[in-house]
């Protein structure tokens, strides 16, 4: 552990490609947690599921490239796909769920997680996938550092997909619904809006940007079908990080965890790399209660 | 007089069943014991989720210590661990029966002291966090735990580590460990019931149904979760300690940290008999149990899907459980008593709405 | 006699809005004190900095002559400094005698004694103060069944049964049948006579404080506007303007 802190001081470039990566696949990790974000500040329901969500998105991409359709063209379909399924799952589950204890929400998500992965296992088999996209891999300082340049690309893409949601948010009919929904269900059900069909959307629209996520992670990194639950940690560790409704927050937390996880699976070695992303979410959540804690306060 | 008379044909019937049943399904004994292991888990959640509203999703932790530490202490006080689990199973130790009887005795100790210990020290962390985020704090440091002994070479990282074999036949193991499990839940449920029925019980239930309140009366609330949390830590130690030695060979994420699935259970089976009562988690326990086996031989590969839809449908609908439910429909056998021509006649004499006043 | 809580210069300020600005009023053993004002002059705030609920930005709270502006609720509660809520707070899936069993003092509570059971003399007190305020019929029905003025009167026995020295009381008379409160009034002021136990009242319905209250602060804008007894309060003329001005367009219903 010690050589490999050496190391990174020793050859510096080394951190080069351990930030690069970090960052890139942080702002894949941002995409996923907005959408936590999102059914959580909307409609209080913290999703479990969310990691699995991004996991099947990856599996439309893969299986799509099997067919022989480039992920590129794969993105929009597994973002109709994911969307409807969502809807349906918003109707089965979800809007049983809503309004309910806190913890009503996270036990019926689990289970949803957990279908989800046995039937993609049960689908696709357990092997780790890849989904080839076919583009260049450059190096740089002398084969130093390595980068795809599908990497690049994904971040793109992200951008481009956080873009039209916030501007979808901003403006649309239906972003200003959720947002007042958001605010104040009551409300909003009194101004007229139809706030089953916001919710719905909602947990829709959360399924498309997991499916998104999941395609580009596919693209740029490996899928599973139960790798689910760490990316579901991850999503936790965002949020919890950066607060509801704060994209900014979102973002920064979302490299933040992207560059930190790179670093802990270079300096603690691989095994413990899985280990560092639980125990940055006790650590988000201990610091989350010493910030909040004053020595007087009320129960929340 | 008549409930007196239920209750004891009832604690006698469970009693006689679990001694008897091994008896008449030899071939099951071991799955029978971890039916009690899981009416073990139900129990020990119930105290902090359904007694005290305190949601674990991470109660599973104290499990896998309490198997790592039992194993440590088993091995530990005969050999040399580090070279034990280096040889991962290629030494064969043989454990005369003295020490292997001493080393599972003191392991188990160790392994309930350890667990309550570790209690006291993650409940001064988790316990300042609510609702969800207690739920995804605990169920991140089960996740935790897993990796870190995946990490581990002491105690053999990710390949595990085989316990001292047990020095006899095997249906004797299977009958010994048979009754350890059986006692554990026994006794498990003697202490809570009792605990329930002291000022313990009424002052985590008081935590449960608003911890400000009990707060603003002096209720000494931490000191009473910590307890709580302590309780369940010592059980599930023990419990690690007995079902790592009944396997026979431990390995971190699906034995001794099986956080997303025994984890879970736990929570599911408690609510599916109904948290927050005695019998409740004993009898969701029994019924999860029994679909789990029935889909696990019936539904081969759908299983855990089957499992799933299940977790949902209890979780969403079915949240009151089964002693919930009745609860609702015969108060009576409960001693709850519900005056309705009273309530109706109150309703009758103060129209006075409830205020809402804004607070100020 | 002695002033079981001395509040002296406490100022507490949420964000902009200065919501107790200068307080200093006292609260004198075996009386009982009125807290009278306009919706929105501090009087909850002031509650709350009292018991613990939040720090206060400057002053100093003391109780029994000790400082206690940095204790935490527990610690208020266990020294006998007790309120209850505006809004009723009882154990809704208990029965009341159970309520009443969890109220008992948790002074002398320690590990030794935490999985005692209560003897049969807690359970006779609890029954005794249950019929003190009327709802001995009701002691086995599950609380959260009892009717709202049923719930505020549980929650005042629970209170009593916790022995505070001092008992702050958040509007005990809102929400109850105008015909209860007569009944009530005579319990609060047995409960000081009987029992020893000084009351610090939040009110709005005049008639009802200035029946019960020895002496009256009056709360305007975060300030102390005037301290009385209930007769000089009636006349004095700033009381008066401040209800008048704060209920401006609103028909002044709880002043008269």
């Amino acid at each position: 552990m010690v050589n490999n802190i050496a190391l990174l001081t020793d050859v510096p470039i080394l951190n080069v490609q351990l930030l690069l990566d970090g960052l890139l696949i942080g702002a894949i990790f941002a995409l996923a947690a907005y959408g936590l974000a999102l059914v959580w500040g909307v409609m209080n329901v913290k999703n479990l599921a969310q990691g699995d969500l991004v996991i099947m998105g990856g599996y439309i991409a893969w299986y799509l490239s099997e067919l022989g359709v480039h992920p590129i063209l794969g993105l929009p379909i597994a973002i109709v796909l994911m969307f409807a399924f969502g809807w349906v799952v918003y109707f089965l589950i979800i809007r049983y769920v809503i309004e309910r204890d806190l913890f009503t929400s996270l036990l019926a998500t689990f289970g949803l997680a957990l279908v989800i992965q046995q039937l993609l296992n049960l689908a696709f088999g357990p092997e780790v996938q890849i989904t080839e996209s076919g583009f260049a891999i450059r190096s740089m300082f002398e084969g130093m550092v390595t980068m795809a340049d599908i990497k690049f690309i994904a971040l793109c893409l992200a951008a481009v997909l956080a873009t039209i949601i916030v501007t979808f948010m901003k403006y649309s009919r239906m972003g200003q619904a959720i947002r007042a929904t958001a605010q104040d269900p009551r409300a909003a059900k009194v101004m007229g809006i139809d706030t089953g069909r916001v919710y719905a959307f909602t947990f829709a629209l959360n399924s498309a940007i997991c499916g998104a996520a999941g395609v580009l992670i596919s693209m740029i990194w490996i899928i599973q079908p139960f790798f689910g639950m760490s990316h579901s940690i991850r999503s936790f560790v965002i949020v919890t990080a950066a607060g509801l409704g704060n994209l900014p927050g979102v973002i920064i937390a979302g490299l933040g965890l992207g560059v930190a996880e790179q670093y802990a699976g270079f300096v603690l070695g691989a095994e413990l790399q899985q280990f560092s992303v639980v125990a940055l979410l006790v650590a988000v959540l201990v610091v989350r209660q010493i910030v909040q804690g004053r020595r007087r306060q009320a129960v929340q | 007089m008549t409930s007196k008379r239920v209750q004891i044909l009832l604690h006698g019937g469970v009693l006689a069943a679990g001694i008897i049943a091994p008896l008449i399904f030899p071939n099951y004994t071991l799955q029978i014991a971890v039916l009690w292991v899981m009416i073990l888990f139900a129990m020990t959640w119930d105290v902090m989720g359904g007694q005290m509203g305190y949601n674990s999703l991470g109660n599973i932790f104290f499990f896998g210590a309490g198997m790592y530490t039992c194993v440590i202490v088993q091995i530990g006080l005969y050999y040399d661990v580090a070279k034990y689990t280096a040889a991962s199973g290629m030494i064969t130790v043989n454990f005369t029966p003295e020490q292997y009887f001493t080393g599972l005795a003191l392991g188990m100790i160790a392994a309930a002291l350890v667990c309550a210990v570790l209690a006291v020290i993650l409940g001064w962390i988790v316990f300042g966090l609510r609702g969800p985020y207690f739920a995804i704090g605990t169920l991140g440091i089960a996740l935790a735990a897993g990796e870190l002994f995946s990490a581990w070479e002491y105690v053999g990282g990710g390949g595990g580590i085989a316990l001292p074999v047990y020095p006899g036949e095997p249906d004797d193991r299977a009958y010994f460990f048979y009754l350890l499990c059986f006692t554990l839940a026994v006794v498990t449920f003697a202490v809570l019931r009792r605990i329930y029925a002291s000022r313990f019980g009424l002052a985590i239930n008081a935590i449960r149904d608003d911890e400000e309140k009990a707060e603003g009366m002096g209720i000494h609330t931490r000191r009473h979760k910590t307890v709580g949390w302590c309780i369940s830590a010592f059980f599930l130690g023990i419990s690690g300690a007995i079902f790592g030695n009944m396997i026979g060979f431990i390995e971190p994420l699906e034995v001794a940290f099986p956080t997303v699935t025994f984890g879970i259970f736990m929570v599911v089976m408690a609510l599916l008999g109904g948290k927050g009562t005695m019998w409740g988690p004993v009898i969701g326990a029994t019924l999860f149990h029994a679909f789990k086996e029935v889909t696990w031989i019936h539904l081969l590969g759908w299983q855990w899907v089957a499992l799933g839809a299940f977790i949902i449908i209890v979780v969403v609908f079915f949240q009151q459980g089964i002693m919930g439910w009745i609860q609702d429909k015969r108060p009576h056998w409960f001693g709850i008593v519900v005056d309705e021509a009273g309530a109706a006649r109150e309703i009758e004499l103060e129209g006075a709405p409830r205020r809402t006043g804004a607070a100020e | 006699m002695t002033d079981m809580i001395e509040v002296e210069g406490v100022t507490k300020a949420f964000g902009g809005i200065v919501a107790n600005n200068d307080i200093t009023l006292a609260v004198p053993e075996g009386r009982i004190t009125g807290l009278i004002g306009p919706n929105g002059s501090g009087k909850t705030t002031l509650f709350n900095s009292i018991v613990g609920y939040h720090p206060i930005d400057s002053g100093s709270i003391r109780f029994e002559g000790a400082e206690i502006s940095d204790f935490r609720v527990q610690q208020i509660a266990r020294l006998g400094l007790l309120r209850t809520f505006q809004q009723t707070r009882i154990y809704s899936k208990m029965n009341c005698v159970k309520n009443m069993l969890i109220s008992v003092p948790h002074r002398h509570e320690s590990y030794a004694t935490i999985f005692k059971t209560y003897p049969p003399e807690v359970t006779e007190k609890a029954e005794r103060l249950l019929e003190f305020v009327g709802l001995y019929e009701k002691r086995l029905l599950i609380s959260g069944d009892l009717s709202f003025g049923q719930q505020k009167l549980l929650e005042f026995a629970m209170a009593l049964m916790n022995e505070p020295k001092v008992l702050l009381l958040d509007e005990p008379t809102a929400g109850i049948n105008p015909t209860l409160i007569n009944g009530l009034i005579d319990r609060l002021k047995r409960a000081t006579r009987e029992f020893g136990i000084t009351l610090f009242v939040i009110e709005h319905n005049m008639p009802v404080i200035m029946g019960l209250a020895d002496n009256i602060y009056c709360l305007s804008n975060g300030r102390v506007l005037a301290h009385g007894t209930p007769a000089e309060i009636q006349k004095d003329g700033r009381v008066i303007d401040a209800y008048l001005g704060g209920h401006h367009a609103v028909d002044s219903e709880e002043s008269d």
